[in-house]
């Protein structure tokens, strides 16, 4: 049992991460129908960030997460407002090109700067952990679900409360009324790109906290957090946190319980399990688990 | 009369690929106006509406709004400048409650920034009642105050034309444009909206209306404009415009055209 709520914990503190992943991926495909390429760059980005401010510049941790945020969220702000706005109305996947683009300037530069070998991230955790009953609670796991809550409480509160969130949600629905009532629309798509950028950073570095460590691959969650934004429907916040979460819960268990009860299904099944959920999911629910059928306008 | 038109346009032409959707449009909407723009479909109509709106650019012509050359301002300005209008197939945020729908017409009215209106604090949630109230006054005017926390995209056709308007009032327009707000309605919904609309111009609103309903048109309008292939053929007083012999040939073309089709 012990087993059990070990995998649990682990499991539910990286499905926090997913879940803000997906979240970055579901604020800009619902505002622009776009899938973001660059997220997974974004995170990485904001990661080396953290540990840039809190090791190089000797920022306390707390003060060099927000100054990595304020530089993500500016990045994505500055993509939106300098490149993205001039091919609005362009195909979807000319747009998917150039976030593809942004993923791929801002993975050279993250190299150019600090080199492809591991680095420290710079937090007061590294492995501490506390041990109630048997079951080893790793402090960096605690702050990432404590933090990823409180994160997502923000965001829920702001979509559903305040002016700027109506507006995005409006603008989501039929941006051409949403221009006709008076939104600001450019400035709720750069709102859009700014949250993504600052999602991605608070995901970035819990996902470089112990046992992981800070190295350029990993950019790569974002592809991993592709199942989790499927599972929960493209264009729905409270779908990329359902889907996060049952990733990282599939993901953990599989990796602790297949190995010894379903060997035959070969090493690493943990890294395709995710998907085998994904596809299931679909074959019930083709717009996923919290996504609505485009509705046709007659 | 000698004051500011709310509305003129002079020489109003817009083109769609070399094809003028209407040309030569001139026209003048006096302060607490009904002025109705009718015309047999594909007349140019809506066009007009869209570039009043901002959402296409004429070729030619002039748009005056309370004396300002309207062509200055960005789309998103025209709600502020006091522009609001309704949309011939709804413009509606399907998943958004009835009262969000119209709430988001008060965006441009709303004071508090980014981040005070993120965090909904204090003097934000003040204005945000203040906001909230105005909403709901809009959706008593038009009758409909009891469904204000459904989802839009759950009610029927007359009940979100209703919410369209409410919305386009909360906007606090002095310019409402209104794109056949019966269409697809029952004869008794028609006769509500009409007392509805006689009510907005009792309040002191302009109003420009589309509509195919010639009942209704002739009588809420002051005056008429008719439009025919995208050329005015006839200006005037409801009355004036009926015995028009223009207007009448245009409207039986148009039906005889339709009888040749079936
Ligand atoms: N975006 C567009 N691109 C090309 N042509 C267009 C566009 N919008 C409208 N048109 C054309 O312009 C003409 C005028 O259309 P408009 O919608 O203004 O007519 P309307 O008077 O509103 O008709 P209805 O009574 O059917 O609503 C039509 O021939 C239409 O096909
Ligand atoms: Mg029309």
């Amino acid at each position: 049992m012990t087993t059990f709520y070990q995998l649990l914990f682990s499991g539910f503190a990286l499905g926090c991460v997913y879940a803000l992943v997906a979240l970055g991926f579901t604020v800009i495909y619902r505002s622009s129908q776009v899938i973001n390429f660059a997220q997974g760059s974004l995170l990485a980005l904001g990661a080396y960030m953290v540990s840039w401010f809190a090791i190089d510049k000797s920022l306390p941790f707390g003060l060099a997460v927000l100054a990595a945020i304020g530089v993500c969220v500016l990045v994505g702000v500055v993509f939106q407002r300098l490149v993205l706005r001039w091919v609005a109305g362009q195909p979807v996947f000319v747009i998917v090109m150039i976030t593809i683009g942004l993923s791929i300037v801002i993975d050279a530069s993250v190299s150019a700067k600090f080199g492809a070998n591991p680095r420290l991230l710079g937090d007061p955790w590294s492995s501490s952990a506390v041990h109630p009953g048997g079951v080893t609670l790793i402090w960096a796991k605690i702050w990432t679900i404590v933090t990823v809550f409180g994160v997502l409480l923000g965001f829920f509160l702001f979509d559903r409360y305040s002016r700027y969130g109506l507006a995005m949600r409006a603008t989501a629905a039929d941006e051409e009324a949403a221009m006709a009532v008076g939104v600001p629309t450019r400035r709720v798509f750069a709102l859009a790109w700014g949250v993504a950028g600052a999602v991605a950073t608070v995901g970035g570095f819990f996902l470089a906290t112990f046992p992981n460590q800070l190295d350029p691959s990993i950019s790569a969650v974002a592809l991993l957090a592709f199942p989790a934004i499927i599972l929960g429907g493209l264009d729905s916040p409270a779908g990329a946190v359902v889907g996060g979460v049952t990733i990282g819960l599939v993901e953990e268990l599989t990796k602790g319980y297949q190995p010894a009860h379903a060997s035959w299904l070969g090493t690493n099944f943990y890294v395709i399990a995710p998907y085998v959920v994904m596809i299931l999911v679909l074959m019930v629910k083709p717009y996923g688990l919290f996504g609505r059928a485009p509705v046709e306008r007659i | 009369m000698s004051a500011t038109p709310v509305l003129e346009t002079d020489g109003l032409t817009l083109f769609f690929n070399s094809v003028a959707a209407f040309s030569d449009v001139s026209l003048s909407v006096d302060e607490g106006e009904i002025f109705a723009v009718i015309g047999p479909n594909g007349a140019g109509k809506t066009s007009l509406f869209n570039v009043i709106s901002r959402v296409y650019r004429p070729a030619r012509g002039t748009i005056r709004y309370l004396g300002a050359d309207l062509l200055r301002l960005r789309r998103a300005q025209i709600a502020g400048a006091g522009i609001a209008r309704t949309f011939q197939n709804l413009g509606l945020f399907g998943n958004l409650s009835v009262l969000e729908n119209v709430l988001i017409g008060r965006h441009h009215l709303m004071r508090s920034g980014t981040l005070r209106g993120g965090l909904y604090l204090g003097f934000a949630q003040l204005e945000e009642r203040s906001h909230r109230a105005a909403a709901m006054e809009a959706l008593e005017f038009v009758g409909i105050a009891g469904v204000a926390h459904r989802p839009v995209h759950i009610l029927p056709y007359g009940i979100q034309k209703r919410v369209e308007l409410a919305r386009a009032l909360a906007m606090q327009p002095r310019l409402l444009l209104l794109d056949e707000p019966v269409a697809g309605m029952s004869t008794a919904e028609r006769g509500e909206i009409t007392t509805l609309i006689r009510r907005m111009h009792e309040r002191g609103y302009s109003i420009v209306l589309v509509e195919h309903d010639m009942g209704m048109v002739m009588q809420v309008a002051q005056r008429v404009l008719v439009l025919d292939f995208g050329r005015v053929i006839a200006l005037g007083t409801p009355g004036e415009v009926q015995r028009d012999p223009r207007v009448i040939k245009a409207y039986l073309g148009a039906q005889l055209e339709e009888e040749a089709a079936v």
